[in-house]
C-alpha cells in the first residue's frame, strides 16, 4: 500500500514585507497541509500579525508568492480577492465584531452578503447553528457590548465560521483571556476544526495555546521561518532563541 | 523647509481625498446597490438632523429681521424687509448655514464612527468576508448626504422666512399671506436653482470627507477624535470654497 500525499492548502514562499525602511518579513516560507493546524509562534512586532494579514489580502508583499488552494494572492484583483476570501475565514485578536449591529446582525451580515439568494429561515437556521457551537443562543438578540470578553471571542469565532470556511486564520486567539476562558477557546478551535474540517494558521505566544492547538510549530524570527517542528520538538531543543518560549 | 514639507503633505492629502472621490465614481457607482443601507443612513443623516436644522434656521431667520430692521427704517423701505430676507435666506444664507451646521453634525459623527470601526478592525473583518466596505460604508454615507443637503436646506428656508416672518410682526403687523407672496414675488427660478444645485455640492463634500477621514483614521482613540475634527474643518472650508465657485459660475451663466 503507497502513502497518499497530503495536500497543501497554504504555500508561502519567499516572502518579503516591509513598512519603510524596516524589514518585517525577510524571505519567509511555510507550508499548511490541509486538515493541519500550524502556529506561529514569535515575539511582540516579529510580524506574525503581518504575515497573516498578506495571506488574507490585507497587506501586499513587497515579493514572494502566497498561494491559497493553488492560486497566488498577491496577484488577484478586488473582485478575484473577495472569491478567495471566501474560503479562508479570519479570526481577529480584537474581535472586531460590529458594534452597531446585534449578535444576530453580526452573523447574518456576511451570509446575506455572500449568498444573496439565501432564504430567510436558512439564514435564521444557520445563525442559530453557529451560536450553538459555541453555547451562545440565549445571545442572539443582545449586543456585542452587553457580552463578556470570552463571549465576544466565542460569537467572533462563530461569525468567522458561519460562511464554513477551508482554512482559518487565528490572530492570538487567546490573548487577553482569563487561563479558563483561553482554556475554552483552544478546545472551541480544536472542536469547530474537527467538525468542519478546516486547516488553519494560528498566532500565538500563548505557550498553552500553542501546546492544545498545533499539529506544526513555526518560529518565526527576525523575518524568516528560524525553525518548524512538533511541540515536542521544539520543547526539546538546547537552541537559546527556541527555549526562551518554553521557559 | 517646514514649508516645503507642509505644501508636500497638503498636495499628498489632496491627491489621495482626489483618488479616495474617484473610487465614489468607479466603486460606489456599480451595483450591487446597498438600498437597505442608504435608506437607514438617509434616515440617520437626514431625518435625525432635522431638528437641529429646524431650530438654527427659525432662529436664524427671526435675528436676520430683526438685525435688518433699523437699516431699513432708516432708509424708509422697511416694506422691503420680506424680499430682502427672502431673498438673502434662498439665495445665500439658507443654504451655507445649513450645510455648516450639517458639516458639524454629520461630517463629525461620520468621521468618528468610520474611525472608531478603523481602529477596532470592523474595517478589515468586512474586507476579509468578502464585503466591500467603500461600497457598503462610503457610497451610502455619501449619497445620503448628498440626496439630504438639497432636502434639509429647503425645510430649512421655509422655517427660516417663517422666523423672518415672526419677526416681522414683532414691530409691526404683517398677515402671512402678504409676507409670503412680498417673499415669492420677488424670487426667480434663477435665485431658487442654483442655491439648491450647490447643495448637492456641498452634501457631497460632507460626505467624502467625513468619510475619508475616518477611512484613514489611525493612532487609537486618539486619532478617531483628530478625524472627527479634521472632517469638520475641512468640510467646512470646502463648503465656502464651493460656494464662492458657485456664485462665480452663476454670474458667468448671468443668473445674478
Amino acid at each position: 500500500m503507497g502513502t497518499t500525499e497530503v495536500e497543501s492548502v497554504i504555500v508561502i514562499k519567499d516572502l518579503v514585507k516591509g513598512f519603510g525602511d524596516k524589514i518585517i518579513l525577510d524571505g519567509f516560507n511555510l507550508t499548511v497541509k490541509k486538515g493541519s493546524n500550524v502556529v506561529v509562534l514569535g515575539k511582540s512586532g516579529s510580524g506574525k500579525s503581518v504575515l497573516i494579514k498578506c495571506i488574507i489580502g490585507l497587506l501586499q508583499p513587497d515579493s514572494g508568492s502566497i498561494n491559497v488552494f493553488k492560486e497566488n494572492i498577491p496577484g488577484m484583483n478586488e473582485d478575484e480577492l473577495d472569491k478567495a476570501r471566501s474560503k479562508i475565514g479570519f479570526l481577529f485578536q480584537s474581535n472586531a465584531l460590529y458594534d452597531s449591529m446585534t449578535i444576530r446582525e453580526n452573523l447574518e451580515f456576511p451570509l446575506l452578503r455572500h449568498w444573496v439568494d439565501i432564504k430567510k429561515e436558512e439564514v435564521n437556521r444557520l445563525v442559530k447553528e453557529a451560536l450553538e457551537n459555541v453555547d451562545l443562543l440565549h445571545t442572539l438578540d443582545m449586543m456585542p457590548s452587553e457580552l463578556s470578553g470570552g463571549m465576544l471571542k466565542r460569537v467572533a469565532l462563530a461569525r468567522t465560521m458561519i460562511l464554513r470556511p477551508e482554512v482559518i486564520l487565528y490572530d492570538e486567539p487567546t490573548t487577553g483571556l482569563d487561563p479558563v476562558t483561553a482554556r475554552e477557546i483552544e478546545k472551541l478551535i480544536l472542536k469547530l476544526q474537527k467538525k468542519n474540517h478546516t486547516s488553519s494558521i494560528i498566532i500565538s505566544h500563548d505557550m498553552n495555546c500553542v501546546k492544545n492547538t498545533a499539529d506544526l510549530v513555526v518560529l518565526l524570527l527576525e523575518g524568516k521561518c528560524y525553525i518548524e517542528g512538533t511541540y515536542e520538538e521544539l520543547e526539546q531543543s538546547s537552541d537559546q532563541n527556541i527555549k526562551q518560549f518554553f521557559e | 523647509m517646514a514649508l516645503i514639507v507642509s505644501f508636500k503633505k497638503f498636495l499628498d492629502e489632496t491627491g489621495n481625498i482626489a483618488r479616495f472621490t474617484g473610487r465614489f465614481f468607479s466603486v460606489g457607482m456599480k451595483p450591487r446597490y446597498e438600498n437597505r443601507e442608504l435608506l437607514n443612513q438617509c434616515y440617520n443623516i437626514g431625518y435625525l438632523s432635522f431638528p437641529l436644522v429646524a431650530l438654527t434656521a427659525f432662529i436664524m431667520g427671526l435675528v436676520l429681521t430683526m438685525q435688518l430692521r433699523p437699516s431699513l427704517v432708516d432708509y424708509g423701505v422697511e416694506s422691503q424687509l420680506p424680499v430682502m430676507v427672502g431673498l438673502a435666506i434662498v439665495r445665500e444664507i439658507g443654504p451655507v448655514i445649513t450645510a455648516l451646521i450639517f458639516a458639524g453634525k454629520i461630517g463629525s459623527s461620520i468621521g468618528a464612527e468610520l474611525g472608531s470601526m478603523k481602529v477596532t478592525e470592523q474595517i478589515d473583518a468586512m474586507t476579509v468576508s468578502g464585503i466591500k466596505p467603500y461600497k457598503y460604508l462610503v457610497a451610502t454615507r455619501v449619497m445620503a448626504t448628498t440626496l439630504m443637503l438639497p432636502l434639509l436646506t429647503i425645510l430649512g428656508d421655509g422655517i427660516s422666512l417663517f422666523g423672518s416672518y415672526l419677526g416681522v410682526n414683532i414691530r409691526s403687523v404683517t398677515s402671512i399671506d402678504l409676507f409670503f407672496l412680498q417673499v415669492f414675488k420677488s424670487l426667480e427660478f434663477s435665485d431658487v436653482l442654483p442655491s439648491i444645485i450647490k447643495t448637492l455640492f456641498f452634501g457631497f463634500a460632507v460626505g467624502i470627507v467625513g468619510c475619508y477621514k475616518g477611512f484613514n483614521s489611525s493612532k487609537g482613540t486618539q486619532g478617531v477624535g483628530i478625524s472627527a475634527n479634521s472632517a469638520v474643518v475641512l468640510s467646512s472650508v470646502l463648503i465656502f470654497i464651493i460656494d464662492l465657485l458657485a456664485v462665480q459660475i452663476t454670474e458667468l451663466l448671468g443668473l445674478n
